[in-house]
């Protein structure tokens, strides 16, 4: 049946490109949900556009995941034909938008991670993903200095836009450990240098955050807890709605060109 | 843009709207000059223009919803892209066309604010439903399509603002349209359940796209002097009948049969189509089309979400200048 899931061999190498594909695709969806509806007409064009940069991303990687698959899978039959155990984005871009605070504070955390990421992706010996990289880089700055310039201005704005930056840091803060984890495939990727340690990204990572946060007048959480399960595919429940909406026509009309 | 910044005062429409200065700016229309933000105008004319131009910023923002409603399920990534980068310029549209409205001296938030109390007119289009995918094709290829019919003479339109907005706007749109027509043609050569998707938005989009160039000629209120402003330069039936030339064949090439069965091609080749049912227009007009609730209760809900948004970035705006004065002050 052409609606089944499609399954894919994970290589290390597979997996690899597609988790970074899943984390820019669920992010750009989330962000594309603002089109229209955004408190300001030029937030509707920055989150489009920033939407634009991260579906652009999660094409290449989807394809470049395909490739070194070898099979029959393109970019749309990994998107579109794989159900939630099957993603493997972090649970932090799955999380709903909820309002403009909590989509920036998403966007913020993420952002300051993967400005890092893929800078220091652009020394991978595959170079593939270093060309990704060197693209995904430029975006990736400038979304961070977006979002960074929306904390400030949240934090330090009134009263209420300062609580519910708090209210959004508070909340999705657990979400962020997920990103510098590391399991065995990828260990031997990052021997082999292809891929980079996020590990070594955590400080820099941190000091960015705590100058933007105290700029804006607002404070990190002191818990250290943190949620994992997206990289192996153990979701929130909100990812299951956003794929049954993602999904919807290659799920009803099976095997069609679009 | 803050409106003390132009010479737009009242008082000079008052004072100064004279039969002299409305000869020298008839005479200059009639040279085909540009009138400028800061220059001599009736008040008819910077209301008319206002009025228009307005209008316009806001069809492209209520048209933002209607395919909105399918970024998130477009059926390839690559038609996801495509179809959020095309939502995106419809609202860089809508800036360009609030800014060329705020040189006549009215600002954005009183224009959007017009729109929100249902005081102002956006398209009647917008207020049709987009229920499946051929719909987001359809809009690209025949509202994109009537709308450029519009707006290309617009482009030489006597104001100069909003003559040099529709030039950047039609290219985009002109590559919409493109876009939109190749998503039929996939529809149309693919399954026999997309040809039927493809025929049934094209059944229920012709007649009210037919519509979006306004009431015939013998009916409509403002063409007069909106044609010796040099703001309008073909007339609404003009228009529709240029589109219906330009669409008939478009359809052929589809495979696509027009719901007009009373329609005949006449000796000098022109489309004749069959009456207008100018009720329907009429009753999404006054408010009654499918979606005319939905479109504004979406439009007034961004922005009353935003609202405590918009508040921080000016309490912000505000401290900083604040602070930059104190350390100045130092």
């Amino acid at each position: 049946m052409p609606t089944a899931n499609i399954q894919v061999s994970e290589t290390p190498l597979v997996l690899y490109a597609l988790r970074r594909a899943d984390d820019a695709l669920i992010l750009g969806h989330r962000l594309s949900e603002w089109c229209g509806h955004a408190p300001m007409l030029e937030e509707d064009m920055a989150l489009s556009n920033i939407a634009l940069d991260l579906i652009g991303q999660a094409r290449e990687l989807y394809s470049y995941a395909a490739k070194a698959e070898g099979g029959n899978n393109d970019e749309d039959k990994l998107a579109y034909l794989r159900d939630v155990r099957q993603y493997r984005n972090l649970l932090l871009v799955e999380q709903p938008n909820g309002d403009f605070a909590q989509t920036l504070v998403r966007q913020f955390f993420y952002s300051a991670f993967a400005d890092l990421y893929w800078r220091a992706m652009m020394t991978s010996r595959d170079t593939t993903l270093a060309a990704i990289a060197a693209k995904s880089e430029k975006e990736s700055a400038y979304h961070l200095r977006h979002a960074s310039e929306w904390i400030i201005r949240l934090g330090d704005g009134t009263d209420e836009s300062h609580a519910r930056a708090q209210r959004a840091i508070d909340h999705l803060w657990a979400f962020t450990g997920e990103m510098f984890a590391v399991d065995d495939g990828e260990r031997a990727l990052i021997h082999a240098g292809i891929a980079i340690d996020p590990g070594t990204l955590r400080g820099r990572w941190l000091t960015t955050l705590s100058d933007v946060i105290s700029e804006a007048t607002l404070r990190l959480p002191e818990n250290d807890w943190m949620q994992q399960g997206g990289r192996a595919g153990r979701h929130s429940e909100h990812l299951g709605h956003l794929l049954s909406e993602l999904q919807s026509m290659q799920r009803t009309f099976p095997g069609q060109t679009w | 843009m803050y409106t003390q910044a132009l010479n737009t005062a009242e008082t000079d429409d008052r004072g100064l709207e004279d039969a002299v200065r409305a000869a020298q700016f008839q005479a200059r229309i009639d040279a085909e000059e540009r009138i400028e933000p800061n220059d001599w105008m009736p008040a008819a004319y910077r209301k008319t223009l206002t009025r228009q131009i307005s209008q316009h910023a806001h069809s492209e923002i209520v048209g933002m919803l209607p395919e909105g409603n399918w970024i998130t399920r477009a059926p390839t990534l690559r038609r996801k892209a495509a179809l959020l980068a095309k939502v995106q310029d419809e609202c860089g549209h809508g800036l360009y066309l609030y800014a060329a409205a705020e040189t006549l001296g009215s600002s954005r938030e009183e224009l959007v604010d017009a729109m929100l109390a249902g005081k102002a007119k956006y398209s009647s289009i917008f207020n049709y439903p987009t229920l499946t995918w051929a719909d987001i094709g359809t809009i690209g290829w025949l509202v994109d399509g009537a709308a450029i019919m519009n707006q290309i003479p617009l482009c030489r339109c006597s104001y100069g603002p909003y003559a040099r907005a529709m030039i950047r706007v039609c290219k985009e749109e002109s590559f919409h349209q493109r876009q939109g027509y190749e998503i039929m043609l996939t529809l149309c050569r693919g399954s026999d359940e997309q040809k039927a998707m493809a025929q049934d938005a094209l059944n229920r989009w012709w007649w009210p796209v037919l519509m979006m160039f306004g009431p015939p000629d013998a009916t409509s209120q403002h063409s007069d002097t909106s044609t010796k402003w040099k703001i309008k330069r073909f007339s609404n039936d003009e228009l529709r009948q240029k589109f219906v030339d330009a669409t008939v064949p478009q359809a052929q090439y589809l495979g696509l049969t027009i719901p007009d069965p009373g329609m005949t091609q006449d000796a000098d080749g022109h489309w004749r189509y069959s009456e207008i049912d100018w009720t329907e227009f009429k009753q999404v007009l006054a408010g009654n089309g499918p979606c005319n609730r939905d479109r504004m209760a979406a439009r007034r809900k961004a922005h009353d979400d935003g609202a405590w948004v918009r508040e921080a970035a000016a309490a912000y705006a505000a401290k900083r200048a604040q602070r930059q004065t104190a350390q100045a002050a130092e």
